[in-house]
């Protein structure tokens, strides 16, 4: 029933996308807040173009995923395990976290890294319907002085960067569309 | 041509993504040494081993590779190492700092401010600044989660106490985002003011000791230093002998075996296009400059 949706959508050329897709995910994670292009990925919705490109660019057999209730159907499921290979744990265990913000909740559950090894922390990327509309002011490594930009919420950025260099990192995707941030940067409302 | 046998950039893809992932956590926490799982390349550990898989995992078709081994694109190693990413990878290659999208570079920053959308990537020797103090990976991993940096500034210092002046000149340890304490690589204390506030993304990439770190652009970089003793980015007090610079980093050669010597900018590709532009030196040829 799922077989076309599930198999199709991945790379046409693994190499050449994967790379210029992790180059997006280095330009946005090296400048909180702006927004970058990812493409080549066409995932079964509710997963983003963006999101598919991310997993598909990072997430392999060694990278535990956790997949939120808002995008845990059985087409993203298999898509998942047929194009990355990656498990699907529980929020604590996971390397990669994929979801709306509210469902991602309660972000405490997610791994943030211990004090000699702050690397070992989940990446989440979060869905949304649209990130152009800033709402934040960004400033930090990356940041030449000042960034506006989207984010589902303030609170829980300011509380996450306060434990740097523990932290969780985030993406957040809408169509085609990237930006992240870090756990390194500085968060206000705008 | 057997190229074709080898995947785009080399390495396989579980292995880029591998390095991928280090590379955007070393991004998301500035100047903290990521593990890696790092890989043998056909070329022995010391010849640039974490720079080259940190480039294949960088490089895309579309991009322009400039390599330099301690300022010059000439060298062996620069030239060995553009050749196998033209040949594993398609990509152009360019001596020119300002055409290139990813530099790799063993011990120097070129003279020419970088910009945005290029990646300075770095070979590493020794990534832990606090190796030499303390040999045992299981301390140093510990003095760095607890910020705990004072035999740092007690070898600045014993430094002062013998010579007079803080006498480390290259590989001097700096702070990032008041935090970590980082090794720079072996780059000439020189190039420290340019690491901070650059408009690049800077990536390190030690292969043999298997660790990955960056900075992203724009990030606070501090040279450690003390109040009396500030840091000095020093240099050979002379003017490029073949095109007059007098700011840029300079070589010094010996050229017979009687004391002659003349000094050089160690960026060739700097000094070529200064001379391109008329600029002469002590030692230029005559009827060079208009």
């Amino acid at each position: 029933m799922f077989e076309a949706e599930v198999l199709s959508g991945g790379f046409s050329n693994p190499a050449q996308d994967s790379a210029r897709a992790f180059r997006a995910c280095l330009e946005a994670m090296a400048r909180p807040g702006r927004i970058q292009q990812i493409v080549g990925a066409v995932p079964p919705a509710p997963l983003s173009p963006a999101a598919g490109a991310i997993l598909l660019t990072l997430a392999d057999a060694t990278t535990p995923i956790f997949i939120a209730k808002s995008h845990d159907t059985e087409a993203v499921r298999k898509w998942i395990a047929f194009h990355c290979s990656a498990p699907v744990v529980v929020a604590g265990e996971a390397d990669f976290a994929i979801g709306t913000w509210d469902a991602l909740q309660p972000v405490s559950q997610f791994a943030i890294g211990t004090a000699e090894y702050p690397d070992r922390s989940a990446t989440l990327i979060v869905e949304c319907e649209d990130i152009s509309a800033p709402m934040a002011t960004l400033s930090g490594p990356g940041i030449e002085t000042t960034q506006t930009a989207y984010l589902p919420t303030i609170d829980a950025f300011v509380a996450n960067g306060v434990k740097f260099p523990l932290g969780y990192d985030c993406y957040f995707t809408a169509g085609s569309q990237l930006s992240a941030l870090p756990r390194s940067t500085k968060v206000e409302s705008l | 041509m057997t190229d074709q046998a080898y995947n785009f950039a080399y390495l396989d893809e579980a292995t880029k993504r591998m390095i991928r992932r280090a590379l955007l956590k070393g991004l998301a926490i500035p100047g903290y040494q990521v593990p890696f799982a790092s890989r043998e390349m056909p070329m022995p550990y010391g010849w640039g081993t974490g720079g080259v898989q940190v480039t294949a995992a960088c490089l895309t078709p579309d991009d322009t590779l400039k390599v330099i081994d301690q300022g010059a694109d000439d060298t062996t190693n620069a030239v060995s190492i553009r050749k196998f990413f033209e040949r594993t990878a398609q990509v152009q290659t360019s001596e020119t700092t300002a055409k290139a999208t990813v530099i790799q570079t063993r011990h120097r920053i070129p003279e020419v401010a970088l910009t945005e959308g290029q990646i300075l990537v770095y070979q590493v020797p020794i990534p832990e600044p606090l190796r030499f103090l303390e040999p045992r990976e299981s301390e140093t991993r510990r003095m760095h989660a607890l910020e705990e940096y004072g035999l740092m500034h007690v070898k600045l210092y014993e430094d002062i106490a013998r010579h007079g002046a803080i006498a480390t000149s290259y590989a001097y340890p700096v702070k990032v985002e008041g935090r970590y304490v980082m090794d720079p690589s072996p780059i000439p204390k020189f190039d420290n003011p340019k690491l901070g506030s650059n408009a690049a993304i800077q990536l390190f990439g030690a292969g043999r000791e298997q660790r990955i770190y960056a900075l992203p652009p724009y990030t606070d970089v501090v040279s450690l230093d003390f109040e009396d003793h500030p840091f000095d980015p020093s240099k050979a007090d002379h003017a490029c002998d073949l095109c007059g610079s007098e700011v840029s980093y300079l070589d010094e050669l010996i050229t017979d075996d009687k004391g002659s010597r003349m000094f050089v900018c160690s960026d060739t590709s700097y000094c070529t296009a200064r001379q391109d532009e008329g600029h002469t030196g002590r030692l230029s040829p005559e009827g060079v400059a208009a």
